[in-house]
C-alpha cells in the first residue's frame, strides 16, 4: 500500500490477512461438537431414572449448558461486541420476566380456577 | 462519495483492485463497518426471533405446570430416538455451518460451498424425519385440540407406507427430480457453474428421503416401546365403548363421577385441554421451528449460490455469518425442544 492510503486501510493491514475476522481454529469446532453429543447422550441417559421434580431442571440445566456451547463458540460471541452480548443476552432478561410472570399469575388463581373445573357440572351455564 | 475517495481517485482504482470489496455499500466508511452494522441487525433480529418462541415456551410452561400427569401420558407417544437423532443431525449442521463461516473468512470458496451442502443435507434430513413423526401420529390421530382421537378407542396400528408421508413427500420428490434434471443438463452442457450450484441442490432433495429411510427405520424400532404403555392405557379403561360413550358426554359437560374405573390421569387427558392440548402445543413449537429450518434453506441456499461465485473473503464474510447465527438459533431453539417434549417422564 502507498502511503497516501486512508487510516483505516492502514490500520486494516496492520491486523495481518484476515482483517476484522477471526476464524474459528477447527479442534474448537470440533472439541464443542463432540461436547455437544456427549452433552445429548447425557440428557437421554438421565431421562431413563425417574428424578421426580429434580428431572425438568437438570435436563433445563444440561440444554442450558449446550445452549452456551452454541453460543459462545458457534455464534462466537467470545469475540463479539459488548454491545451485541448486551442486545441478546437482555431478550432473555425479557423472556424471564415474562414466563415468571404469567406462571406466578397461573398458580396465583390456580385454587379458583381449578374447583370449577374438577366437577364439570358446575361450569355448565 | 466520500472526500478521501475524490481526492484520491487515480489512487482509488488501484486500491479497489485490491482492498475495495464490490460488496461494500458506498454509506460505509470500511467493510468493517458495514460488517458490525450487519451484525448488529442480524442479534436484532435473533432478539426477537428469542422473545417469539418465548411465547410458546410460555404457554408450554403454563399447562405443563398446571397438568403435569397430561404431559406424562402424551409424551410417550414421542419416540426419543428419533428426537435424538434429530438432535443428532441439527448439532452437526450447526458445525458445518461454523466451519462455512471460517471457511468464507479463509477463501476457501470450495470448502465453504461443501460445507453448506452439508449443512443443507442436515437440514432435509431433518425435515425427512420429521415427516415421518408427523406422519405416524397423524396415523394414529394424536392430532391437535379437539381433533385428538381418545388413544383407548385406537386398536389396529397402521400399516404400510402412510399418506401423509406421500403428501409431505410431493414437493421433495419434486424437487429431487428438477434438481437431478439440472444437474445432468448442466453436466451434459458442459457447464461446470451450473452444475456446482444444481448438484447440492439434487443431495439436499435426496437427503430427505434418506431422513425418511433413517425415520422409518427408527420408528418401527421404536414402536414395541411406544406401543406398550400405549397398550396398557387401552387396557387399564376396562369398557372401550361405554368410555367412549362417556367422554362424549364428558365433552359436552356431562358428569364424571360415573367413571370409576380410569385412573386421574387418564381421565384428564381425555378431557379437552388434555393430551389434545399437548399436540397442539406440540404441533406449533415443532411445526414453527420446522418452518424456520425451511426459511433457513432458503437462504443458505443462496449462500451457496455466492459461495459458487467466490463473493465471499476475510473482509466481506458478514451474509455467511448472519445466516450462520440464525442457523445456530434455531438449532438452540431444538436443544431447549427436545428435552421438554421427548424426554419427559
Amino acid at each position: 500500500m502507498s502511503t497516501t492510503s486512508h487510516a483505516a486501510g492502514s490500520e486494516h493491514d496492520s491486523q495481518g490477512h484476515h482483517g476484522f475476522s477471526h476464524p474459528m481454529p477447527v479442534w474448537q469446532l470440533l472439541a464443542v461438537f463432540a461436547a455437544l453429543i456427549v452433552l445429548t447422550a447425557l440428557t437421554v441417559f438421565q431421562s431413563k431414572f425417574d428424578l421426580g421434580n429434580l428431572e425438568v431442571w437438570l435436563s433445563l440445566f444440561i440444554a442450558t449448558v449446550k445452549a452456551s456451547l452454541v453460543i459462545l463458540f458457534f455464534m462466537h460471541m467470545i469475540h463479539d461486541k459488548p454491545l451485541n452480548v448486551i442486545v441478546f443476552m437482555g431478550s432473555f432478561i425479557f423472556v424471564a420476566l415474562f414466563l415468571g410472570f404469567v406462571l406466578m399469575d397461573a398458580h396465583g388463581y390456580k385454587d379458583v380456577v381449578e374447583p370449577q373445573e374438577a366437577p364439570p357440572a358446575a361450569t355448565t351455564p | 462519495m466520500s472526500a478521501t475517495e475524490v481526492l484520491d481517485a487515480p489512487h482509488h482504482a488501484e486500491h479497489g483492485e485490491h482492498h475495495h470489496n464490490p460488496f461494500q455499500a458506498h454509506h460505509f466508511d470500511d467493510p468493517e463497518q458495514q460488517y458490525d452494522a450487519g451484525k448488529l441487525g442480524i442479534w436484532l433480529f435473533l432478539v426477537t426471533e428469542v422473545l417469539f418462541f418465548s411465547g410458546m415456551f410460555c404457554a408450554y410452561a403454563m399447562y405443563r405446570s398446571l397438568h403435569p400427569e397430561v404431559w406424562e401420558f402424551s409424551s410417550r407417544f414421542l419416540n426419543p430416538t428419533l428426537g435424538a437423532f434429530n438432535t443428532g443431525v441439527l448439532l452437526f449442521s450447526s458445525l458445518t455451518m461454523a466451519w462455512g463461516v471460517r471457511c468464507a473468512q479463509l477463501r476457501q470458496a470450495k470448502g465453504l460451498a461443501i460445507c453448506l451442502t452439508l449443512t443443507l443435507g442436515c437440514a432435509s434430513i431433518f425435515l425427512g424425519v420429521k415427516a415421518i413423526e408427523y406422519s405416524h401420529k397423524w396415523d394414529l390421530g394424536l392430532l391437535p385440540a379437539s381433533m385428538y382421537t381418545i388413544q383407548s378407542t385406537v386398536t389396529e396400528h397402521h400399516e404400510g407406507i402412510s399418506k401423509w408421508l406421500v403428501i409431505f413427500s410431493i414437493i421433495p420428490a419434486l424437487c429431487l427430480a428438477g434438481f437431478v434434471g439440472w444437474w445432468v443438463w448442466a453436466w451434459s452442457n458442459n457447464k461446470k457453474a451450473i452444475a456446482d450450484i444444481a448438484g447440492p441442490f439434487a443431495i439436499t432433495a435426496a437427503c430427505y428421503f434418506l431422513g425418511v429411510l433413517f425415520g422409518m427405520f427408527f420408528e418401527s424400532g421404536g414402536d414395541k416401546e411406544a406401543h406398550g404403555p400405549m397398550a396398557a392405557v387401552a387396557h387399564a379403561t376396562v369398557a372401550h365403548d361405554s368410555h367412549e360413550a362417556h367422554d362424549e358426554h364428558a365433552t359436552v359437560g356431562g358428569s364424571a363421577g360415573g367413571h370409576g374405573t380410569a385412573n386421574a390421569a387418564d381421565a384428564s387427558v381425555d378431557k379437552p385441554g388434555g393430551a389434545g392440548l399437548f399436540f397442539s402445543i406440540y404441533y406449533c413449537m415443532t411445526g414453527v421451528h420446522a418452518l424456520h429450518i425451511i426459511g433457513g434453506m432458503v437462504v443458505l441456499a443462496w449462500l451457496l449460490v455466492r459461495a459458487t461465485k467466490n463473493h465471499f473473503n476475510e473482509e466481506y464474510f458478514g451474509p455467511v455469518d448472519y445466516v450462520g447465527l440464525y442457523w445456530h438459533l434455531v438449532d438452540l431453539i431444538w436443544i431447549y425442544l427436545f428435552p421438554l417434549l421427548y424426554l419427559i417422564t
